[in-house]
């Protein structure tokens, strides 16, 4: 039993400005009384100017917050999965994993699909970075590396630029650009060249629509725009108050903003031209690990460690749809759409990847099969395939057999498997 | 979550979500019924109630959770470490011992979750009060720590010490069990909380709200669209580009992964003869669909050469090429520009409004990246309303339409364990190689440097 003789109120509305907040018991002319911290650090400088220009100051923050919710919801006529409610029901999804892609030594910690739809590259913990041709399970080249926290990597779109993120506390906060050649013997390790500089790990890094420029993300609360050829700093992007541990590029017409997510549970809209924060939405309820954007550039998604994925409408500015379930205790740390945008596959630190309906906002499936965290799920570039990247140092290809005539096969297999059954009980399904 | 073991506050940063994971725990072994029994433990001469052994703390976590003796010490670790649960004998050693130690529930009020982060004023009074109560009671380092403090929020020196002597003042009201209890709940406390070096200040909470009402004022001016409106947007696209996601209606003439046949690839590869239906289709989705295709591309500017107006694509493609090119053929870039397409009498001269055409000008005496936008954009978007329209309607595209092909669903093999070979396809390195040395054989050849094909 907790103590019964010490009983102090911990959460309540705090007696100096009324908002509710976990409450500190402190003395005030000898009563007891319960003050939210903020009071309190206020109470204990008062006589200082200070006090109360902070104290307007606040109070004009708090007002213009309120403001702001209202603006939105002002045009907040209706509910996603309302509108969503004519739209048929997704048909019985039968996603199966079917390759598994063993070679590294530890954990997985990144993947991306080549642009030909069957090769994929993968960083892991062990050092390497390794090029797979997913579709014949062979390598094609693994270049090894000098250090261990290899937090990502990506294809450059036009010429295979394989790009590697070096992110070890301290030591070496760079970003590297790697050209890949045909030649097995060559060492490509060498043939790096370091483009980024951060004061903190570097998270996430994305090329932007051509092979000559780098945006990246950053431990230490930016993200950084880069010039490849000459390793220059072109942009910074400052507002995050945390770590930035994700970031996407638009595919919009004018493809100039891309979105980053972060450890102060905001994900921001960026400018890449100017730098400026355009748009930002703070639902989430702790760190932002992954954000994607849905493909047609008007919305994006992002999985966070509150075991939620959320989906923000970019011109109804706020968030449209909740990705959640009471049996879904762990973190998701990673999201990405299908090629339709209808699905929403994401992993989570429970070893499992979660389909979710978009539209419905409900899940469509899941699946199973990784044997630690998964660190990266991604759809190939043509959505014939789902890429899945774990901490169990193995990649997995998942594909969907739901289409009609795999039913047909389906029956034809019963019929071989299940001897000479003069009835046979099958269900066949469109 | 993020690597940093400390966060820019020099605490360790946790994840709340597990803080209430435990609290659940923890309120659970409280439950009159199906908790944990307590009894009374002797510390020195003074008996102190609700106290539990590690022992049964164990058995009560191995039966609840149905879990191994193992992890039930693990998890009663975790308890003891975030601070849920404190040790009477030897306080300072945060662990859970399986035999008859006495352990405590600490109270709420000083749950990691509903008092992080701990604050200097916090531990300022706490400390004031230990010096206060005895002399020579700190230790080493919390008497640095009590000096350091002393320096750093000297301005609110008067109220620490008030608030320190009314919390003893009240305390001694108390009775000696419930004071030692105290003090032993807070000393559990703050031997967790080891307090930061430094934790936001006043400044810093000021300069968050400044920036925080920037923000805020911007937002307030933006231009929303109605909820409505953009939700169906999302529907309307879903259905769109419902057919052309594999993972949905699949394809045609088979999920290569599911088959081992590469058909599917090969007939959408980025040049072919004649394109599939579907590819077809999806030119007419949206102008960037169009312009993203390679094939799409050429036949859009084939039948923009028809009309006469090709130097809008061409254009458009130069300024793409600058925007995203090196940085060190801007200024040589941005030259050729001005010459094929901007100056006056040029060879394929663009029809620019005088405004964007005047501002683009003066821009060009100082080149940089962005300094084509305004014009490309002004292209874009005429080329996007007039030009794309038409194609659309033209013979030339309801051409390519008809001739496309839908390829034949490939019938699935009766024996399901005869596997097709899986052939490698070249690298995607060396098809790259190639295309660079043609490039260059072309450009050596004199062809028209705007036009810049980058494929």
């Amino acid at each position: 039993m907790c103590d019964q003789t010490f009983m102090a109120a911990t959460f309540g509305p705090c007696d100096s400005c009324s908002k509710p907040s976990p409450l500190m018991n402190i003395y005030i002319k000898n009563e007891a009384t319960n003050y939210c911290s903020l009071c309190v650090e206020m109470m204990a400088c008062q006589g200082l100017q200070k006090g109360e220009t902070l104290e307007s100051l606040k109070r004009e923050s708090e007002t213009l917050k309120k403001k702001l919710e209202e603006e939105r919801n002002k045009l907040n006529d209706v509910e996603l999965h309302q509108v969503a409610e004519k739209v048929e029901v997704l048909s019985a999804l039968s996603i199966k994993t079917r390759r598994v892609l063993k070679g590294h030594g530890n954990k997985v910690l990144c993947m991306d699909w080549c642009k030909d739809k069957r090769r994929m590259v993968s960083s892991s913990q062990d050092g390497k970075v390794i090029v797979w041709d997913a579709f014949t399970l062979n390598k094609e080249h693994g270049v090894p590396l000098p250090c261990t926290w290899v937090l990502a990597c990506a294809y450059a779109p036009l010429r295979s630029l394989c790009l590697i993120m070096n992110g070890y506390l301290g030591l070496d906060n760079k970003c590297s650009v790697i050209p890949l050649s045909l030649d097995k013997n060559e060492n490509l390790a060498a043939k790096k060249k370091s483009v980024a500089m951060h004061t903190n790990y570097v998270s996430g890094c994305s090329f932007t629509n051509s092979d000559m420029q780098l945006l990246t993300s950053s431990g230490d609360g930016t993200c950084a725009l880069w010039d490849v050829e000459s390793g220059q700093l072109l942009q910074s992007f400052h507002g995050h108050t945390a770590d930035v541990l994700s970031l996407d590029l638009a595919p919009s017409e004018t493809g100039n903003t891309f979105v980053s997510g972060g450890c102060d549970m905001k994900a921001n809209v960026w400018d890449m031209r100017s730098g400026q924060n355009i748009q930002s939405f703070e639902s989430h309820e702790s760190d932002i690990n992954c954000v994607k954007y849905y493909p047609s550039g008007d919305a994006f998604a992002s999985a966070s460690d509150d075991a939620t994925c959320r989906f923000y409408d970019l011109r109804a500015d706020r968030e449209v749809a909740v990705y959640q379930k009471d049996s879904i205790i762990f973190g998701a740390s990673t999201c990405d759409f299908s090629l339709s945008g209808r699905l929403l596959f994401a992993g989570y630190n429970d070893y499992t990847i979660n389909v979710w309906d978009v539209l419905k906002g409900t899940r469509a499936t899941i699946l199973f099969g990784h044997e630690n965290r998964v660190s990266r799920v991604r759809v190939s570039p043509d959505g014939t395939a789902l890429g899945s990247a774990s901490w169990d140092s193995t990649l997995r290809v998942s594909w969907s057999f739901s289409t009609g005539s795999n039913y047909i096969f389906r029956f034809i297999k019963l019929l071989f498997w299940v001897n000479s059954r003069l009835v046979l009980e099958f269900t066949v399904a469109f | 979550m993020t690597i940093n073991t400390l966060a820019k506050g020099g605490c360790h940063r946790e994840q709340m979500a597990c803080f209430r994971k435990m609290e659940k725990v923890i309120v659970a072994m409280q439950d009159p019924d199906m908790g944990m029994k307590m009894r009374n433990q002797r510390l020195l001469i003074t008996v102190i109630p609700h106290a539990m052994t590690g022992h049964d703390i164990i058995t009560w976590l191995t039966h609840k959770y149905r879990i191994s003796e193992e992890e039930a010490l693990h998890l009663g670790n975790m308890l003891v470490k975030y601070g849920y649960i404190y040790p009477l004998k030897e306080p300072r050693c945060l662990v859970l011992r399986p035999d008859e130690s006495p352990y405590r529930f600490q109270t709420p009020y000083f749950w990691t979750s509903t008092r992080w982060p701990a604050s200097e004023l916090d531990y300022a009074i706490y400390l004031a009060k230990k010096n206060i109560r005895k002399q020579g009671e700190l230790m080493e380092y919390e008497k640095e720590r009590y000096s350091l403090l002393h320096k750093r929020i000297n301005h609110t020196w008067d109220f620490v010490v008030m608030q320190a002597r009314e919390q003893l003042r009240s305390s001694k009201q108390r009775r000696k069990a419930d004071r030692i209890v105290l003090e032993c709940q807070e000393q559990a406390y703050w031997l967790i909380n080891r307090p930061p070096v430094r934790s936001i200040t006043l400044y810093c909470i000021q300069l968050y709200c400044v920036v925080h009402i920037e923000a805020c004022r911007k937002a307030l001016g933006r231009n929303r669209v109605k909820s409505s409106i953009c939700l169906e947007g999302f529907l309307k696209y879903s259905e769109q580009y419902l057919n052309h996601d594999p993972i949905m209606q699949g394809c045609l003439p088979s999920n290569p992964w599911i088959s081992d046949d590469t058909a599917h690839w090969t007939m959408n590869a980025e040049i072919v003869p004649v394109p599939t239906r579907l590819r077809v289709e999806r030119w007419s989705f949206s102008f960037t669909e169009l312009l993203n295709d390679a094939m799409g591309r050429k036949e859009f500017m084939t039948y923009l050469e028809k009309e006469f107006s090709a130097e809008n694509l061409y254009f458009w493609q130069a300024c793409e090429d600058i925007r995203h090119g090196e940085n060190s053929k801007i200024v040589e870039k941005v030259e050729d520009v001005y010459k094929n397409f901007l100056a006056p009498g040029a060879a394929r001269w663009v029809n620019i409004d005088s405004k964007t055409m005047d501002k683009t000008l003066e821009g060009i005496k100082r080149p940089h990246r962005f300094v084509m936008d305004d014009a490309q954009m002004h292209i874009y978007f005429l080329m996007k309303k007039d030009s794309y329209p038409r194609y659309l309607k033209s013979d030339l595209y309801k051409n390519m339409l008809a001739k496309a092909i839908v390829p034949q669903e490939t019938k699935k093999s009766v024996f399901p364990f005869m596997r097709r070979q899986r052939h490698s396809s070249p690298s995607p390195a060396q098809t790259a190689t190639q295309a660079a040395e043609e490039e260059g054989l072309a450009k050596g050849a004199g062809a028209n440097s705007a036009a810049g094909s980058h494929f």
